[in-house]
């Protein structure tokens, strides 16, 4: 049995990026190292800012990932639920592309009859439970979403609770945006469980600019520090999963 | 705009036709019976007979729930959830939808029922819910989201079915699905990993939930809020022993939680019989409320015989 890693970044916003470079670039750039982006923009007291929702759309979709807005209340559900989605879309491209070699060129899933599709699924359900998982949070803690960090906090644990009821291992680093002297800091460095999320996280706050597309690229050398000596070794940079030995 | 960004939202109008791409089976749409995060469920008409039809532009879904579907119609004479009858694609212009039809199971809502027709019901739809589970457990799956809005009542013979098998989890796997009034992880009194006690757990929030219409917010959480929403309430209070040990986890199979709500009915009986302290006690009550004792004696005694023959007649029709 091939015991693969899954990479996601899951960025919890709740408006626009408005200094360095282009997030959207940023998660186009991601998905080429092989690193998935998802967004979840919390929205303000009802009302939703058409350049903040286009912004959040367009991240996910450049990096390969899962978008949803949501009021408050339903982030926990909502961030197990994106997570898990793309875990199942980037499993099914791997799938895909596996059905591809054995199969011919054009064969996906969605080609094949009902009945051998619920058997590839299977496939995909049995990894989408024993692959490894890294997720790196990156949390938006600008003045607007000083309110909304406790909540954003219990969703993160309860999306730690679900994915540790799965086989596979998980880790977890979380980064929050804009730091005091750089674009972004490290709150927690890799560890499967984030039940020691710091609790100075739900009154962190700062002012001022809101850099998502400086913050997406620090958190992908977050990912790549890590795999520099194997990322060497494997010429084929653009996998979104990486079989490990 | 929809708060919803994963799915693009559709609408199939009335008495409008979808084939299926592989079976060419055809389907006249005659209404819209609910929508939810994942599709779209339309009544319809196939060889003049009424079906239910799941649609959605995600086929992961529907591969996903038919497999489910598949493997508890392997479960003969089994009849938890609906059965299967057809999975293929339907393509429109440039859209591509994936749907399957299954059986449509006609009744009411679990809460409708209970608020038309009584408390009474409620303990009989739960033991006829707990078998059901006991056979699905022994069957290597576990529902997942198991909650009032995915039970339906049909009439004659009264009957609890499940529909929504979008949560339902091999053992041993994560809940695929769940809603947080019902999963003990939200409540922090658990796992989500898929076993018995995962799904006993949303049964017992499935008794609160018929005392509690509104439901309540999580406020501190764990058993000490539960319990204490459990207590406070006339006629639930009655359950809490049997509740209490579902929400801690304390029930391994379904049966024994079965067995503990059959005999706990009993055992109220018996606590209600006019044994010696009533007794001793009735000389010194007016007659008005010695009156109303016995009434009230009575009307248990009845309600007892009543459940007895639902349950007779049930486990009959199990046999039959
Ligand atoms: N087999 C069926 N027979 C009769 N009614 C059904 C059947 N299946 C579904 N329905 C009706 O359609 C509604 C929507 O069903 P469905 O289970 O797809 O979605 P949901 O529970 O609302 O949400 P989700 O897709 O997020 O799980 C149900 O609440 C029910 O009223």
């Amino acid at each position: 049995m091939k015991q693969g890693t899954i990479k996601q970044i899951l960025l919890i916003t709740d408006g626009c990026s408005n200094e360095g470079e282009d997030p959207v670039a940023m998660a186009a750039l991601a998905k080429e190292q092989g690193v998935t982006v998802n967004v979840i923009g919390v929205m303000k007291n009802d009302t939703i800012d058409e350049q903040g929702m286009k912004e959040i759309e367009s991240i996910a979709e450049q990096g390969g990932g899962v978008s949803q807005v949501v009021y408050t209340e339903m982030l926990s559900q909502t961030v197990q639920m994106v997570t898990r989605k793309a875990m199942t879309q980037t499993l099914q491209g791997v799938v895909n592309r596996e059905l591809k070699q054995i199969l011919g060129s054009e064969t996906e899933m969605e080609d094949l009859p009902p009945e051998k599709r619920g058997e590839v699924f299977e496939v995909v359900e049995e990894l989408n439970d024993t692959v490894n998982l890294d997720v790196l949070i990156l949390v938006d803690t600008s003045a607007s979403m000083k309110y909304k960090l406790p909540t954003v906090k219990e969703a993160l644990l309860d999306l730690s609770l679900s994915l540790n009821a799965r086989t596979g291992n998980n880790r977890f680093s979380v980064f929050v945006f804009p730091g005091k002297k750089q674009f972004v800091n490290k709150l927690m460095d890799w560890t499967p469980n984030l039940d020691t999320l710091p609790s100075i996280f739900s009154k962190l706050s700062s002012g001022g600019m809101t850099p998502t597309g400086p913050a997406i690229k620090e958190a992908l050398r977050h990912f790549t520090k890590k795999r520099s000596i194997r990322g060497l070794l494997t010429a084929n940079g653009d996998e979104y999963f990486e079989e490990s030995v | 705009m929809a708060m919803n960004t994963l799915k693009s939202p559709f609408n199939i109008p009335n008495g409008r036709c979808i084939e299926g791409k592989w079976h060419k089976n055809r389907y006249k749409i005659q209404k819209e019976l609910g929508r939810g995060a994942n599709g779209v469920v339309y009544l319809a008409e196939w060889k003049g007979r009424k079906v239910a039809v799941k649609i959605s532009d995600n086929h992961l879904t529907i591969t996903s729930e038919t497999n489910v579907l598949k493997a508890l119609s392997k479960a003969q004479g089994i009849a938890l959830g609906p059965s299967l009858l057809d999975v293929d694609d339907w393509e429109i212009g440039s859209r591509k939808f994936s749907f399957y039809a299954m059986e449509y199971i006609e009744g009411e809502h679990f809460l409708q029922f209970i608020k038309r027709k009584g408390m009474v019901w409620l303990d009989i739809l739960i033991l006829q819910l707990l078998s059901d589970l006991q056979s699905l457990h022994e069957r290597g799956w576990i529902f997942g989201d198991l909650k009032p809005d995915n039970l339906i009542v049909t009439p004659l013979p009264v009957k609890i079915r499940c529909i929504d098998v979008g949560g339902t989890t091999a053992i041993g796997r994560s809940i695929k699905e769940f809603t947080e009034f019902f999963d003990r992880g939200y409540w922090g009194l658990g796992s989500r990993r898929a076993e018995p006690s995962y799904d006993l757990f949303s049964v017992a929030m499935i008794i609160v939930n018929a005392y509690y219409p509104d439901r309540f917010p999580k406020k501190i959480g764990g058993i000490q809020q539960l319990q204490k929403m459990i207590v406070q309430k006339n006629g639930l209070h009655k359950y809490e022993p049997i509740l209490l040990r579902a929400l801690t986890g304390k029930y391994h199979q379904a049966k024994e939680m079965r067995l503990d709500l059959l005999t706990f009915g009993q055992k109220k009986i018996k606590k209600n019989q006019p044994s010696r302290p009533l007794k001793a006690k009735v000389p010194s009550n007016p007659p008005q409320s010695k009156q109303k004792r016995t009434a009230g004696w009575l009307e248990t005694i009845f309600i007892f015989l009543i459940i007895s023959l639902f349950y007779s007649l049930y486990i009959f029709g199990q046999i039959g």
